[in-house]
C-alpha cells in the first residue's frame, strides 16, 4: 500500500514536470496537439468516405461503427495517453538509460510508464469522444442499467488489453532492440482492426489478431451487446461478458512477459 | 555530377546498415496492408465499382501505398532539421556542390533502397494474398517506374522545405507532425482520392500532394493512358519544379540571416 501511494505520489510529480516542460514550446504543443486530431480526423474521413458509397458495411450501419470506432478509440486514446512512453523503451535500453531505473527503489515499468505524460494525446480521445457522442445521438440504443455499465467495462477492458499488448511487445526490446517497429503492427495495428467490425476481416487475419492477440474483445464484442447486434463471426455476442476476464488475463501475462525480459536484459555493451 | 551519385550511393548505405528494423517496418506494412486491404474489399464486394475502381483495383491500390509510403518518406523524414538544429548544416552548406541537388540524390539513394527492401517485399506478401490487378506490358512499368521518381523527387521538395522551418523555430517537430499527417491524406494514403465525393475529389486531385500516391498509382493501373499518361507526369514534374525553386528561395533568405555559433 505505502509503495501504491509513493508510485502515485511520483507520478504526480513527475507528469507535473513533463506537462510544465511541454509548456515552454507553446507552439510545438499546439501542432502536436493539431497533429493527434488530424490523424484521428483522417482515420474517420475514411470511414465516412467508405459510407458515401454503401448503406451498411459488413451489415453494419454508420452510426454503428461510428459507436465502435469511439468506444476502441476511447480505450486506445487512454492507453496511448498512460503508457505510451513505452514506444522509446528501445532507445532507453539502446543508450543505456533504462539502467538507472533498476536502481531505484519503485518498478521498473512504472519508472518507463512515468517518464513523461504527452497531453497531447488527448486530442485522439477527444476526437474519439466526439465521434462516440455522434454515434449516441443517432442510435436508438434501449439503454438498460447492463448496458450502461458494458460501455465503463469495455473502455476500461479494452485499455487494458490494449496496454497488456504494448507492454508485452514492448518487452522484446530487453531481447532484441532492431526489431522493435513489429509492436507497431499489434498496438497501432490493434487500433486500426477495433475501429470496423471484425467479420469483414479474412478468417486468418480474425483469428490472429482478433482471438489470439484478443483484439475482439475491446469494443467488437462490448458493441454487439450495447446494440443488440448478433455476432456474424461465431454467434456469441455474449462474449461481451468475457471482456473483463480477458483483459486480467492480457495484463498478467504481459507482466509475466516484463518481469521475464527485465531478468534477461544485460545493459548495453559499451 | 560523380559527387552526387557517391552522395546517392551513402544514402543507400546508410539504410542498409539497418537489417533488423527494416525487416520489422516491412512486416509492419504487411499487416497494416492486410487489414486495409479487407476494408476495401468489404466496399467493393457490396459495390463492385467505385471510383473506376474494381475489387482488384483497389487492392493494388492499398498494397502499393503500402509499397510506397516509405520509397517517398511521407512520414517524418527530419534529417535536415537535425543538422541545422545541431549547427552542422554549416558544414553542409560550405560542401562545393549544391545544397538542395546534395540532399535530393542522397534521398534519391535511400529511396532506392526503400524500394527494394520496404517496397517490393510487403508488395510480393500482398500480390500472394490477394488477387491483385498487375500491369504486364513493360511499357507501363516503365511509365510508373518514371512517376515514382517523380513521386520521390515531389514528397522531397515538400520534405525540404518543411525541414527548412527549423532555421527559424526552436522546435520544428509541431510543424513536421502536422505537416505529415496532413498529406497522409491529402495524398490518398488513408482513401483513394477518387473515392471522395466530387467536390473535394476535383480539390485534391490539382494539389501537389496527389502526385506523391495517386497519380503513380493510376499510371501503374494503366487508368492513365496515352495524353493522360503524358498529362501525369507533367503534373508531377511541375508542381516538383516550382516546389524545388521555392525550397531554394527559402534556402536563400535562411541563409542570409544564418549565424553559426562555436569554433
Amino acid at each position: 500500500m505505502a509503495e501504491r501511494l509513493a508510485q502515485l505520489t511520483t507520478y504526480r510529480w513527475l507528469a507535473g514536470a513533463s506537462i510544465r516542460a511541454r509548456a515552454q514550446y507553446r507552439l510545438t504543443f499546439a501542432l502536436d496537439f493539431a497533429a493527434q486530431f488530424v490523424a484521428g480526423l483522417s482515420d474517420f474521413l475514411a470511414i465516412l468516405v467508405i459510407f458515401h458509397h454503401l448503406p451498411q458495411l459488413g451489415g453494419w450501419s454508420l452510426p454503428e461503427v461510428a459507436f465502435l470506432y469511439g468506444m476502441a478509440g476511447i480505450s486506445f486514446a487512454l492507453t496511448d495517453l498512460w503508457i505510451g512512453q513505452l514506444d522509446t523503451l528501445g532507445q532507453m535500453i539502446r543508450l543505456g538509460t533504462f539502467d538507472v531505473f533498476l536502481v531505484r527503489p519503485l518498478g521498473s515499468l512504472f519508472q518507463v510508464v512515468a517518464s513523461e505524460l504527452q497531453l497531447k494525446r488527448l486530442a485522439k480521445a477527444g476526437q474519439a469522444a466526439a465521434v462516440l457522442a455522434y454515434a449516441l445521438a443517432n442510435l436508438h440504443i434501449a439503454w438498460s442499467p447492463a448496458r450502461i455499465l458494458m460501455v465503463a467495462v469495455a473502455i476500461g477492458s479494452g485499455a487494458a488489453i490494449f496496454s497488456g499488448v504494448w507492454i508485452a511487445g514492448s518487452a522484446i526490446s530487453f531481447w532484441t532492440t532492431d526489431v522493435q517497429e513489429i509492436v507497431n503492427s499489434f498496438t497501432y495495428g490493434g487500433s486500426f482492426l477495433t475501429s470496423y467490425p471484425i467479420n469483414i476481416f479474412g478468417a486468418w487475419t480474425r483469428r490472429l489478431l482478433a482471438f489470439v492477440v484478443p483484439m475482439a474483445f475491446v469494443a467488437y464484442y462490448p458493441s454487439l451487446f450495447i446494440l443488440g447486434k448478433p455476432d456474424a463471426v461465431i454467434g456469441q455476442p455474449a462474449l461481451a461478458f468475457a471482456s473483463p476476464l480477458i483483459a486480467g488475463l492480457t495484463l498478467l501475462a504481459a507482466a509475466a512477459v516484463w518481469r521475464s525480459g527485465v531478468r534477461h536484459y544485460r545493459s548495453t555493451g559499451s | 555530377m560523380r559527387a552526387y551519385w557517391e552522395t546517392a550511393v551513402r544514402g543507400y548505405r546508410r539504410y542498409a546498415t539497418y537489417r533488423g528494423a527494416t525487416f520489422a517496418g516491412a512486416f509492419t506494412n504487411t499487416v497494416f496492408g492486410v487489414m486495409r486491404g479487407y476494408v476495401l474489399l468489404a466496399l467493393l464486394e457490396a459495390r463492385p465499382h467505385v471510383g473506376g475502381y474494381d475489387a482488384s483495383d483497389a487492392l493494388t491500390y492499398v498494397w502499393l501505398t503500402q509499397a510506397m509510403i516509405m520509397i517517398t518518406y511521407l512520414w517524418g523524414w527530419n534529417e535536415l532539421a537535425l543538422r541545422i538544429v545541431s549547427g552542422d548544416v554549416a558544414v553542409d552548406l560550405s560542401r562545393p556542390i549544391d545544397f538542395q541537388g546534395y540532399w535530393l540524390a542522397g534521398d534519391l539513394g535511400r529511396a532506392l533502397f526503400h524500394a527494394i527492401f520496404r517496397g517490393i517485399p510487403p508488395f510480393l506478401l500482398g500480390g500472394l494474398l490477394f488477387a491483385l490487378h498487375i500491369p504486364i506490358d513493360p511499357r507501363r512499368w516503365l511509365a510508373f517506374i518514371a512517376s515514382l521518381v517523380l513521386a520521390t523527387v515531389l514528397s522531397f521538395s515538400l520534405r525540404f522545405i518543411v525541414n527548412l522551418s527549423a532555421f527559424w523555430l526552436l522546435d520544428y517537430r509541431g510543424i513536421l507532425n502536422v505537416t505529415t499527417l496532413t498529406w497522409t491524406f491529402l495524398a490518398g494514403f488513408v482513401i483513394p482520392l477518387n473515392f471522395l465525393p466530387e467536390g473535394p475529389r476535383a480539390v485534391l486531385e490539382a494539389l501537389p500532394f496527389a502526385g506523391i500516391l495517386q497519380v503513380p498509382i493510376d499510371v501503374f493501373l494503366g487508368k492513365r493512358l496515352g495524353l493522360d499518361l503524358l498529362g501525369a507526369l507533367v503534373f508531377q514534374a511541375a508542381w516538383a519544379a516550382a516546389l524545388l525553386l521555392a525550397g531554394r528561395l527559402l534556402l536563400a533568405a535562411a541563409v542570409r540571416r544564418l549565424v553559426v555559433q562555436g569554433g
